[in-house]
């Protein structure tokens, strides 16, 4: 890449918040990669990103799901509302690999359709690559630079599981896909399988009846107070197809957004990368690892308290157990 | 027996697909084929008539008058049926997404040669929904591309009764590669769906449903298991007429019958040897007339060259004659069924048909033929199908003369010397289409072409057929591109699934794939992050296959694969690679519109900054504009005679090493 500023994270920096596509494209090829090399470039570069952290830019929401619910086109769909308002949006695309071969199909880009012509939106998939289940680790990092330069980052993944857990600790709002008709996800709901999402969208409601029958089930089974408090989950009808009902979901997103901004936001960031932190020396040292550094709780704290830059933390922390782990061994 | 008493049956339609540069130079390839015996028209479009752009739209760089004839307006349609007579013609028009448009440009050229379009007799090919799954000269989303399909149905049927309206295919389902038992289940769906549709439209009374069953006819394919292939048409024959009576209720026998045409498959012709080609052919057209019960209505043959690209007149004549020999030559046409009372060919019609219900029934289970074109449910096991052909074909399973067995061959004097042994199109044609164009827009009254276009989104807003609106602006001078942008903007356009979402097939594990996947592992550990490929196919090409298998074969690899379908813009094709930090462009170009479109990719990339991403391409391109291509910074090209994925799959891995200065061999 031949990037005037490559080199200089300050220049780099710069270039990510003033939305020059070719930086941000390189840096999130950067942060995909594991080379020490290109770990030490990042590290400084989110020195540079990081400054003001306590007047965080940028909505990060999550949206999750069964596979077919219309995720994608749902996203699309509020691309155009949003570019309609003036907003800039990226999107991570978050689709599985295969356990066997580590290829992947990155389809979610198919029916996220936008005009070449349009420079404000940006559309970047990532495979799981089989990491327990969860999302791949870059997903934070890579959040992290989208926000600088965007308005809104929006993380799609097929949400079951680990995943699902993992992006409703990562986003500032989650918002939950129903595909009409399937119970599923209203037993899952109340059997407390699924993290409570922010706002709940039966998607397709042009399909009529099937999709007025699981709103009400919804309705019914979710209608209620968020755990964070102070807001009432809407459960919302959309059709990706004619357009139905996105309109009141943008505003039900901008609506969270308004709630969160400020001293909460900054506060909430900081745990979603104090979760991702953890997350990652779990995967790598196991629940010894966290133990050794007092334990997952005061280990969030301790992180929380801190200043933020992501991966001087991470490894810090990563120094700090292999020296213990040396030692227990000498 | 003497010679004067032995009654032959009369020969089916012989046909010969094509069409060129432009309207004239095509009106006088017609001409000679009639006077060399040919006895129908079967025109192929050049892609931006077939997707509804004008030759001087941007997206029509390259592709015009390619590989059909570009038809712009009512002008170029007169020009194309020059003297020759459209009241006493059977023409065919493979044309499904403008359809209505070319029809209607058909009977307003009729009415200006003093024809009466009740007269006319041919066939619209308008088979929307087969676009979405093989062909890929779709534009509108399914639903309004339906109706406008029963637009045409309802309104020839009632205003020009010899016509045939549509033309189900299964034909292009084969050549994506579905099974016999694939084409006859979906097929058969398409064409309830299509009825259902007609009978829900409300524009046919009840008692004149028959005759609209009674026009519907077929276009299907012949592959080389002759026998099955033989079967499968008895089988289709069968499964129509209790189809029709079944569930249409139609009594008279005569509207019931299955009547198709035939152009045999092309998909197992090879570039390597492509003599053998001929044996292929001719094996195929016996499947389709073997059975009398059976036997095709018209034909038509692909060239031995038919891997290498566009046949020469020569080479169409010579496939011309392989029909005229069987016709004539043989006593075929002196007997009654052959197959009439024979237990194997029974066993085997019934086995085909007992699949095809069954695969009907799934079909049903996923909403029907309509909702599986957006939920992907048949596409994907099409890509299924081929893969496992593919598959097939890498382990020796599946022989193919030539290409996995008997390979060593004498040189070929078809192929030898200077001739590339293929048609070119005249590098001018392009431009002087253009001209041509917009000299035909200066001469038109305007406001009659407004008034014309108003009516036309009323009508497409408000319901009502599309047909009447359609050829009063063939008369009043619209065009092609007028007239799609139109039925765009009321419309929308559509992106269809690719298929590629499929699980592993067969020899998963195999040696040659194990030692790829080790390579693309390493590759990627040695990069920092998993290799990444971005499939692009730009420009107006259809042609899927290729992507698709390349796709499949990839991820089965190791790769993560970015691949979003056909008809991407080059612009598009520079942006998803750049967004998505791929380590290779893999291009895939069928169409013969690989120098533009190479030329206008790089242009994209050096604009938005992508300089370091290798490119390499692949599809139906000749010798010469490979070393081209390569002059230009192609890294390798790939053509059908690289039938080994795996081969394929070493050498992107070869590609993307050296371009990050790795030791390529590793
Ligand atoms: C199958 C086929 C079709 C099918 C396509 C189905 C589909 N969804 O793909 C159907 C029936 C729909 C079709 C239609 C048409 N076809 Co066609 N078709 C063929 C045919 C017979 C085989 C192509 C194929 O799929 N091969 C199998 C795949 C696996 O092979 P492949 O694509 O070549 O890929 C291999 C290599 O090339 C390479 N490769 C290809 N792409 C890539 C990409 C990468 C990244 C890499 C690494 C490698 C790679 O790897 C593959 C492995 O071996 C060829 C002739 C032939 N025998 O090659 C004509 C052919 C390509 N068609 C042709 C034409 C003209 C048409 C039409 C335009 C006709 C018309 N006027 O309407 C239409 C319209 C299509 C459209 N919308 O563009 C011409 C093109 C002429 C030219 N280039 O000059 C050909 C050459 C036939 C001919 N001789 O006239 N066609
Ligand atoms: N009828 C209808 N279909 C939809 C709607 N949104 C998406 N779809 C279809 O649902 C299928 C899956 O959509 P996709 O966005 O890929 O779902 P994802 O897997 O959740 O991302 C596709 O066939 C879409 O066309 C909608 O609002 N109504
Ligand atoms: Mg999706």
């Amino acid at each position: 890449m031949s990037l005037p500023h490559a080199d200089d994270p300050a220049e780099l920096a710069a270039a990510i918040a003033a939305g020059d596509r070719a930086a941000i494209a390189h840096v999130l090829n950067l942060l995909d990669d594991r080379r020490d090399e290109a770990r030490k470039k990042t590290t400084a570069l989110l020195a540079h990103l990081q400054q003001d952290q306590d007047n965080p830019t940028g909505q990060l929401i999550g949206i999750t799901g069964p596979p077919g619910a219309g995720k994608s086109t749902l996203s699309a769909a509020l691309i155009r509302v949003w570019r309609a308002r003036g907003l800039r949006v990226a999107v991570l695309a978050v689709d599985p690999s295969s356990p066997i071969s580590g290829g992947a199909l990155l389809g979610d880009r198919l029916r996220m359709q936008t005009s070449t012509e349009d420079d404000g939106v940006f559309v970047r998939s990532l495979s799981s690559r089989g990491q327990f289940g969860g999302l791949s680790a870059e997903v934070w990092p890579m959040s992290v630079v989208m926000l600088a330069g965007f308005d809104i980052v929006l993380i799609e993944t097929v949400g079951v599981g680990q995943r699902e857990v993992d992006i409703a600790r990562l986003c500032d709002t989650t918002c939950y896909v129903a595909q009409p008709g399937s119970g599923d996800s209203v037993q899952f709901i109340k059997a407390g399988v699924l993290e409570v999402p922010h706002i709940l969208v039966v998607n397709k409601a042009d399909m009529g009846n099937l999709a007025t029958r699981t709103l009400s089930e919804l309705e019914a089974a979710l209608k209620r107070t968020h755990p964070d408090g102070h807001w009432q989950v809407p459960v919302l009808a959309t059709s990706a197809v004619d357009g139905t009902g996105i309109e009141t979901l943008a505003d039900a997103l901008e609506e969270h957004y308004q709630l969160l901004r400020g001293p909460q936001l900054a506060l909430r960031r900081k745990r979603y990368q104090a979760y991702w932190i953890h997350k990652r020396l779990l995967e790598e040292f196991g629940s010894f690892g966290i133990d050794q550094l007092g334990g997952e709780e005061s280990l969030l704290a301790q992180l929380q308290a801190q200043d933020m830059n992501l991966f001087k933390q991470y490894d810090a922390l990563r120094l700090r157990l292999y020296n213990r782990i040396q030692d227990t061994l000498e | 027996m003497s010679q004067e008493t032995v009654k032959r049956d009369r020969p089916w339609l012989m046909r010969t697909y094509s069409g060129h540069s432009s309207a004239k130079a095509s009106n006088a390839l017609y001409r000679t084929n009639l006077s060399r015996g040919q006895t129908g028209l079967s025109v192929a479009f050049d892609l931006p008539t077939q997707t509804g752009y004008d030759s001087d739209h941007p997206l029509a760089r390259g592709e015009v008058g390619k590989v059909g004839v570009p038809i712009n307006h009512i002008g170029d349609m007169e020009a194309l049926f020059h003297d020759i007579p459209l009241g006493q013609m059977n023409t065919s028009m493979t044309i499904n997404a403008t359809a209505p448009w070319l029809l209607a440009l058909y009977v307003a050229a009729a009415e200006r040669q003093g024809v009466d379009p009740a007269q006319l007799q041919g066939t619209t090919q308008n088979d929307v929904l087969k676009e979405y799954l093989s062909r890929g000269t779709y534009i509108f989303p399914p639903e309004p591309s339906v109706r406008l399909t029963t637009d045409l149905i309802t309104y020839t049927v009632e205003n020009i009764p010899k016509w045939n309206p549509t033309n189900i295919c299964s034909y292009h389902l084969q050549e994506a590669g579905a099974t016999p038992t694939q084409e006859l289940a979906y097929a058969l769906s398409t064409a309830t769906a299509i009825l259902d549709a007609v009978k829900a439209s409300g524009q046919v009374p009840d008692d004149r449903f028959g005759d609209v069953v009674g026009r519907i006819s077929f276009f299907v394919n012949a592959g080389i298991r002759f026998v099955e292939e033989t079967c499968k048409l008895r089988a289709f024959g069968r499964m129509w007429d209790t189809l029709t009576s079944e569930r249409y209720g139609v009594t008279n026998a005569k509207q019931r019958r299955f009547r198709y045409g035939v152009q045999v498959n092309s998909l197992g012709l090879t570039e390597p040897q492509p003599e053998n080609n001929v044996q292929r052919i001719v094996l195929e057209m016996l499947s389709v007339t073997l059975s009398k019960n059976a036997r095709a209505r018209a034909i038509q043959l692909p060239a031995w060259n038919e891997a290498l690209g566009l046949p020469r007149p020569w080479d169409q004549q010579w496939a011309l004659r392989m029909q005229q020999v069987l016709a004539l030559e043989t006593d075929l046409l002196e007997y009654g069924d052959l197959l009439d009372g024979s237990h194997v060919i029974e066993a085997k019609v019934q086995e085909l048909i007992d699949g095809a219900h069954e695969e009907m029934a799934r079909v049903d289970e996923h909403g029907g033929m309509v909702s599986c074109i957006d939920n992907g449910y048949v596409k994907r096991e099409l890509v299924q199908s081929h893969t496992r052909r593919l598959r097939n074909i890498e382990s020796g399973e599946l022989q193919i003369v030539g290409v996995n067995c008997y390979k060593e061959s004498a040189e070929s004097p078809l192929t030898a010397g200077d001739e590339s042994g293929i048609m070119k199109v005249d590098e001018r044609a392009e431009r002087e289409q253009i001209e041509s164009l917009q000299a035909f827009r200066a001469s038109r009254d305007d406001s009659k072409v407004k008034a014309a276009l108003q009516q036309l989104r009323a009508c497409a807003n408000d319901g009502s057929n599309i047909m009447p609106a359609s050829i009063e602006c063939a008369r009043a001078g619209v065009t092609t591109g007028e007239w799609s942008e139109v039925l765009r903007e009321v419309f929308g356009e559509f992106r269809a699934p690719t298929g590629i979402d499929i699980s592993p097939v067969g020899n998963g594990g195999s040696d040659a794939l194990e030692g790829v996947r080790r390579r693309v592992k390493k590759t990627g550990e040695e990069l920092g992050r998993p290799l990444r490929l971005l499939i692009g196919k730009p420009g107006l090409d259809g042609h899927s296959n290729g992507a698709e298998q390349i796709a499949v074969k990839g991820r089965d690899a190791g790769f993560e694969i970015v691949y979003e379908g056909i008809r991407l813009t080059p612009a598009q094709i520079a942006r998803a690679a750049q967004e998505e930090g791929v380590h290779l462009i893999g291009l895939s170009v069928l169409s013969g519109s690989h120098m533009e479109l190479v030329q206008d990719i790089n242009r994209e990339m050096e604009k938005i900054g992508v300089t370091d991403i290798p490119l390499i391409i692949g599809g139906i391109i000749p010798d010469e504009d490979a070393l081209a291509l390569q002059d230009q910074g192609v890294k390798a090209v790939f053509t059908p005679k690289d039938a080994d994925l795996n081969t394929i799959m070493n050498t992107m891995v070869t590609i993307i090493r050296e371009a990050n200065g790795l030791e390529p061999a590793a």
